[in-house]
This record gives structure tokens, sequence and C-alpha cells, in this order.
């Protein structure tokens, strides 16, 4: 089975075909460099995507907290993450990198804030 | 008429890396000015990553990107920074004027930088005919609205215009369960980075149309579809190529404009066409001591890179201030 993509590791944007047998790549062609081929194999084998999202906090300076994975995770686990995400109210203030929710998803990575927030 | 050596409007990502720059290059005294009540500007709802590869060699997200530089102008005792401070006015000879809760100050400042930034464009500036429902945005404004705020704008929505914002959003609405319908773009190419046309629409089976625009919102209290219209390599519309799209939300991401009213009402001389000021070189305005960087003097594609351009900003007012020509 052969698909295209867009290659997304540097702005240049190199169309990659990729020769696969399900998720098992043969062969990538159309990379100009070494990451390329990377990218179609991780992109086919197992694409992975870093979320950032915001959640609702009470008694807060903001309305919203805005919080990342802390490393990316599956591709197809994003909607799972969304309802999970909308599940939390932060209440506590917190620093820039404080784990919101640990080991999220069951995954190997956290729900992490993406700046300080204090009290009203 | 209290003096200060150096007066900077605006506490985004220009304003602060122009502050820690001309304090690094010797400058005593910094008022750093900031509307809102937190400095960081639109970074502050920006929270997609992609910030700091070239400035921090990582990747970060906007609010991440921000916090670095808040906590070093926040550590340096030689910055003063006014939240809720709005500049009103602005002269020729840097009095400055600006209201804070509770209290109108004015200031006389040796040397100014403007980093006050840009605002969207707006569905009336590209003109798309139709009512006027409920239920068309900038984009950026809806940003701030599911970022900032939790307020889904609608259910099923349309973006006009396929930068960066447009994109992201696209993403963001979609993350959200907001059906993004489609994104039409009138050129040929995305004007936004490769990475987020694949990450932001391929992800989500998002259609992108080129050579495409939206000729008609309909709808009476709220948007209830658009019409689009396949255009010629000069944009003439092509008969027969119309087609419609049920939405009730129209997310507008056609551009930015700078933020340039105080710089004007200093009388500085101006680019009428992009309301940037007419300059030599990069930072500087026809006015001695004023200077204008970040969005305000030109419209970046990364915040790094006003990030960088900025710290210049900062250097330059520093030489300025002991007594360079420039």
């Amino acid at each position: 089975m052969k698909r295209t993509m867009t290659c997304i590791e540097c702005p240049q944007g190199c169309r990659l075909e990729i020769e696969a047998d399900g998720t098992r790549v043969i062969s990538v062609s159309g990379n100009k460099c070494a990451r390329g081929a990377a990218y179609a194999r991780q992109e086919t084998e197992a694409p992975l995507r870093t979320l950032s999202t915001s959640v609702l906090t009470r008694g807060l300076e903001l309305k919203m907290l805005p919080v990342r994975t802390s490393g990316p995770i599956p591709k197809q686990k994003l909607f799972e993450a969304m309802a999970e995400v909308r599940r939390i109210v932060v209440s506590s203030p917190v620093e820039t990198g404080a784990v919101i929710v640990p080991a999220f998803l069951g995954l190997a990575v956290d729900l992490v804030a993406c700046r300080p927030l204090g009290k009203k | 008429m209290k003096e200060r050596e150096l007066v900077i409007v605006g506490g985004g990502p220009a304003g602060m890396a122009a502050a820690l720059a001309a304090r690094r290059a010797g400058v005593k005294d910094v008022l750093l000015l900031e509307r809102d009540q937190h400095l960081g500007g639109v970074l502050n709802q920006c929270i997609h990553p992609g910030f700091g590869l070239h400035h921090f060699k990582q990747e970060l997200t906007g609010p991440e990107y921000a916090d670095r530089f808040v906590r070093l102008v926040q550590e340096d005792r030689g910055i003063e920074v006014s939240l809720r401070s709005f500049a009103v006015r602005l002269t020729g000879t840097r009095e400055l004027s600006y209201l804070r809760p509770g209290a109108l100050e004015e200031v006389k400042a040796r040397a100014v930088i403007l980093a006050t930034g840009c605002r969207e464009r707006t569905r009336e500036m590209i003109t798309i005919p139709g009512s006027r429902p409920a239920g068309v945005y900038p984009a950026g404004l809806a940003q701030k609205m599911v970022n900032m705020e939790g307020w889904i704008p609608g259910r099923q929505a349309v973006i006009v215009g396929s930068g960066d914002i447009g994109l992201i959003m696209a993403r963001r609405l979609a993350l959200e369960g907001v059906a993004v319908k489609a994104v039409i773009e009138i050129q040929n190419v995305s004007r936004g980075l490769v990475r987020n046309v694949v990450q932001c629409l391929e992800d989500f089976g998002i259609p992108l149309y080129f050579r495409h625009r939206v000729s008609r919102i309909h709808g009476r209290d709220r948007v209830e579809k658009v019409s689009v219209v396949q255009v010629d390599e000069e944009l003439r519309d092509i008969p027969g190529s119309g087609f419609e799209i049920g939405c009730d939300t129209v997310l507008v991401s056609v551009g930015l404009i700078p933020e340039n009213e105080l710089l004007e009402m200093a009388g500085a001389e101006m680019d009428g066409r992009t309301n940037t000021p007419v300059a030599k070189e990069v930072n500087l305005t026809s006015l001695p001591g004023v200077f204008a960087c970040g969005n305000a003097f030109k419209v970046y594609d990364l915040a790094d890179w006003v990030t960088r351009d900025s710290e210049l900003a900062g250097r330059t007012a520093a030489a300025y201030l002991a007594g360079a020509a420039l």
C-alpha cells in the first residue's frame, strides 16, 4: 500500500511517498534528509501529537488555565484526552510546569500547567 | 511632570524583550505599561505549541514562552511594571499620558518604545456581502473566547483565510467538538506554516478550498450558511462554480493591522497602506527618541523574531539615551 504525506520536520515540507504493509514501513522516498524518513516511519507506525488546551478554574485569577501534555501522546487518543480534560477544575494556585494530572490517561506523560496562576 | 528615562508601551513579547535588553545595555529606569491585568500580550491566548524553537531551542506554548520573560521582568528592580495601564496620549516631545485604575498619570520620557502590537482585520475589511447575523468572529477573538473564557462560539464553523491563526483555530474548535466544515482560501497556497496545515487540518479531516472565496453570509439573527465560489488566477468568480455550506459560525482570519494610534498622534510619518511607521531602519520612527518594535513596527509570523528584533530596539533606545546619533 502506498501513501503520501507532507513532512513537517522543517519548513521545506517534503512530499513523502511511503510504501507500507499496514503499519509496517517498507520504503520511504521523496525525503531530502534522514529526519524525513524517521518522520514517515513514526507517522505510519504510531503517529504522536502534543495536546495543548485549557481547563476550567475556580477562584483563580483567570477563568481558564492553559495546559499541555508533557510529551506527545498517540494521535488517536486526542479526543479521549479532551473528554478527560473537560472533567477537570483547578482550584489551587499553580506554577508553570505544575502537574495537573499525573500519568494522564494512564500514559507515560503528565498534564501540566503552562503558566502560573494565583488566587483571585 | 515626572521624568522617566525609558517608557515602553505594551507588555507582550516585544515590550518585555525591549525592556530587558535596554536594562542589559545600561538603562537605569524603565516604566513598562500594560493595559491587561497580566504581562504577556497575545501569548496568553496562544496556548498551542510552536514558540521558542529559535530563541530557546525548545518548543513551548505561548503562555510558557511569555512566562520565561515575565519572570525576568519581575525580578528586575530597574523595570517598573504598571498593569491595567492604558496609554492615551503621546506627543512628539515624548510626553505621555496613561490611565490606570483611579488615576490619569502624565510622564515626560527621555525615550519611548511603542510595543503596541496589532489588531485583527475584520469581515468589513474584506467586504463579504450578505446579512449581519451573530456568529461572525475575527479568529483571534474566537481564540480568546475558547482558550481564556471557556466559551465555544458555535457548533458548525467555516473559517475564512488559511493563515496560521485560522488553521490553529480550526484544530482548536475540532478538539472542542465543533464541526469545522471548511477552510476557504482565496489564494492557491496557505499563508500558514506547513506543519499547521498538516496538524490542524489533515489530522481532523478538515477540507481546505484553495482559490475559493466566501461570496455571501446568510442568516437573519444567526449565521445559517455561507455561499462559496471558485475564483480564477485573477481572483474573478468562475460562473457556475458556486455552492453553499451550512454553518452557524464564521471565523475570519484575514490578517493583522498594526495598532499605531499613539505614533500617529505624536506626529510620526506613517505608511498609510500598512499602518506602520516610515523608517530607514528596523524599530526607528521619524521622531527622535521614539521607537517602535514587534508587530507595531511590522507584522511578524514568529514570536521568536519579535523577541530578536525587540531586543535590538531596547539596545537602540539605550544607545540613544547614551547620546548616540540615530
